[in-house]
């Protein structure tokens, strides 16, 4: 029975109903309901509303939207968060691959490197934010380090730059989360027929060619599967800030994340924190929609 | 953990040691080409860049004060102290209190230990009972809690917190625990279902037959059978949960703050003369619990990143 579909077992209905089940389930629904449903309603409810410290029950339609988009620290850091977004997810994509090659090469002391490079993924966010902070610290860091030996001209106080913190921030999240871009890629690399490469090889593929050209394509999933890691980490780059820069210098290095947490509660702009909410939720289902568009077409098409 | 462990352990990874994989390849490998010496030295390179921010906290962690101050912060500690450590683990100061951060340690401790626990019996039961047993309504709410895993914790913050303080439950351990398994569920439950979709259907029906009802397979059958399920879903909690900083920061309350929490207070709202020392020292400290989980689970918690990369 369950042979014809290995694959899929659970496919199979069982005709099995027990109203313990439906019991042991309740939690679960009332998790559901109760929180994933109810309170992102209420926070968009309240993005309707003239809310300040405590919720208002009126309705004053966009307002508190057109005040979002029109206020500079919101603009800033919508522009951080696309910055930091987007180079921190190529960067790590990039230094995870070429990673996960490298190490695909049958080196020796594979297993050392792998748990070197993963390492800084069990760290917290925070912890990672406050070493790099240290790290980077104009008077005592890497700058004044590389002073010391002579290069007096060096500049790398990037950290107080309001043009460059930005990039500290790319540094420090890259080095936490791209060896786990690694641990995916890897792993998919080894899903992958070694007689391709032995085929490859005779017809006159040069190496770099074959991983470029064959095993690039072939690791679509597993690419997949990293990049919505990574866009998570994304969102919630929170904690790192915070860490880090705290937003600082000036407003440079501020998130999206953080001018929600402000205004909700240091600020007591609890209307405008909710429209802020609002259009971040909507930006991530605008980014999911089409993921699980694109694999539920998939899923069917391989079902066929 | 000596501050010298990181250049000799850079230095054997460079050594071509005694082939012990036992990866059958063709003859190929026996000497270094250019094309060798370059993926070692990408390597290594790599592996030195990963490793220097440890170096640097372990460095700088047994440094005193002064010599923090001569600005060299790849210089070994010339007088290795211990004193920093001992400052922060038990009389740094956050905020008013100068009690160390180890009062962060035994709160992360008390809000760990329930969450992970009670995060995996709900994630089990609800694999378990959507993968078992047909209750019509369930895909449905499974559907939007894989949603939810995506749903930004701001967004759901502010309706959170006010619920909660109506039920005197916001700034408590118990609110925390609530809140960490709440957040925990999507994931747990798509881990134990995914597990549960591999167990033969058959092993099931035999149990029914046999005369066992929905709790009594769940606890007797299920739940012994899952146990490598279990570790890879322990790591994975333990992990994110210690390393959580802006959950315990709103709902734990100023009384279970977890030390990821009160190392960021250590560190960014002290006045006065910062001691770098101190703060390294506490750093590795909080760090300590999921570097050592990772060491000793290696590819367990591999295992978990890939299992919880299949949302969806």
């Amino acid at each position: 029975m369950a042979s014809s579909n290995p694959a899929r077992p659970r496919a199979k209905p069982r005709p099995w109903r027990a109203m313990a089940a439906q019991v042991a389930l309740l939690p679960m629904a009332l998790t559901v309901l109760g929180v994933y449903v109810a309170t992102v309603l209420w926070s968009v409810r309240i993005s309707f509303s003239s809310s300040k410290i405590f919720p208002k029950n009126d309705f004053v339609g966009f307002s508190q939207y057109e005040r979002l988009f029109a206020t500079d620290r919101w603009t800033v850091s919508v522009h951080n968060i696309v910055i930091l977004g987007v180079l921190f997810i190529a960067a790590c994509l990039a230094l995870g691959f070429v990673l996960a090659v490298f190490l695909d090469q049958r080196v020796n002391g594979e297993a050392v490197m792998r748990t070197v490079f993963l390492y800084p993924y069990a760290m917290s966010f925070v912890a990672t934010g406050l070493v790099w902070q240290w790290m980077l610290n104009p008077e005592l860091g890497i700058q004044s380090t590389v002073r010391s030996l002579g290069f007096s001209n060096f500049d790398f106080a990037w950290i107080v730059s309001q043009d460059k913190v930005i990039y500290t921030l790319v540094i420090a999240a890259v080095w936490q989360a791209s060896g786990l871009v690694m641990a995916v890629l890897l792993a998919g690399l080894r899903g992958i027929d070694e007689s391709l490469w032995q085929a490859a090889r005779i017809d006159g593929v040069s190496r770099w060619r074959y991983y470029m050209s064959i095993v690039l394509p072939q690791l679509g999933p597993a690419f997949g599967t990293a990049f919505v890691l990574l866009a998570v980490g994304v969102v919630k780059f929170y904690d790192v800030v915070v860490a880090m820069t705290q937003g600082g210098p000036g407003d440079a290095s501020e998130v999206p994340a953080k001018f929600i947490m402000d205004n909700l509660f240091t600020r007591a702009n609890v209307g405008l924190a909710s429209a802020a909410s609002t259009v971040l939720l909507l930006t991530v289902l605008a980014l999911l929609v089409p993921w699980w568009y694109v694999r539920s077409v998939q899923a069917k098409r391989e079902k066929r | 953990m000596s501050t010298t462990t990181t250049t000799p352990a850079a230095g054997t990874m460079a050594k071509p040691a005694a082939a012990g994989t036992g990866r059958i390849h063709p003859a190929r490998r026996k000497h270094l080409t250019p094309g060798r010496l370059g993926v070692y030295a990408l390597l290594i390179t790599s592996a030195a860049f990963f490793l220097l921010p440890l170096y640097v906290m372990v460095a700088t962690s047994l440094k005193p004060m002064e010599e923090i101050r001569l600005g060299n912060l790849f210089s070994l500690p010339l007088h290795a102290t211990v004193e920093p450590w001992i400052q922060a683990w038990s009389s740094a100061c956050t905020g008013l209190e100068c009690r160390g951060i180890q009062v962060g340690f035994w709160n992360s401790v008390k809000i760990v230990v329930p969450s992970t626990v009670i995060s995996i019996f709900f994630g089990a039961l609800n694999g378990y009972a959507l993968s078992f047993w047909r209750v019509k309504w369930a895909g449905w709410f499974f559907g939007i809690l894989m949603f939810g895993a995506f749903v930004p914790y701001q967004v759901m913050m502010y309706p959170l917190v006010r619920s909660l303080a109506a039920v005197d439950l916001f700034g408590t351990l118990a609110g925390i625990v609530l809140i960490h398994t709440v957040f925990g569920m999507p994931v747990m439950t798509l881990l134990f279902r995914n597990y549960y979709a591999g167990v033969p259907g058959e092993l099931f029906k035999a149990a029914r037959i046999d005369g066992g009802g929905f709790w009594r397979i769940f606890f007797q059958l299920m739940l012994p059978m899952s146990l490598p399920i279990i570790v890879v879903a322990v790591i994975m909690q333990l992990t994110n949960i210690w390393n959580d900083f802006i959950l315990g920061l709103v709902f734990a309350g100023r009384e279970n703050l977890p030390m990821t929490v009160q190392l960021n207070n250590v560190i960014n709202t002290t006045t006065g003369e910062r001691l770098y020392n101190v703060n390294m020292a506490a750093t590795i400290l909080t760090s300590m619990v999921p570097l050592v989980i990772y060491l000793v689970s290696g590819r367990w918690f591999v295992r978990g990143i890939a299992a919880g990369a299949v949302k969806g």
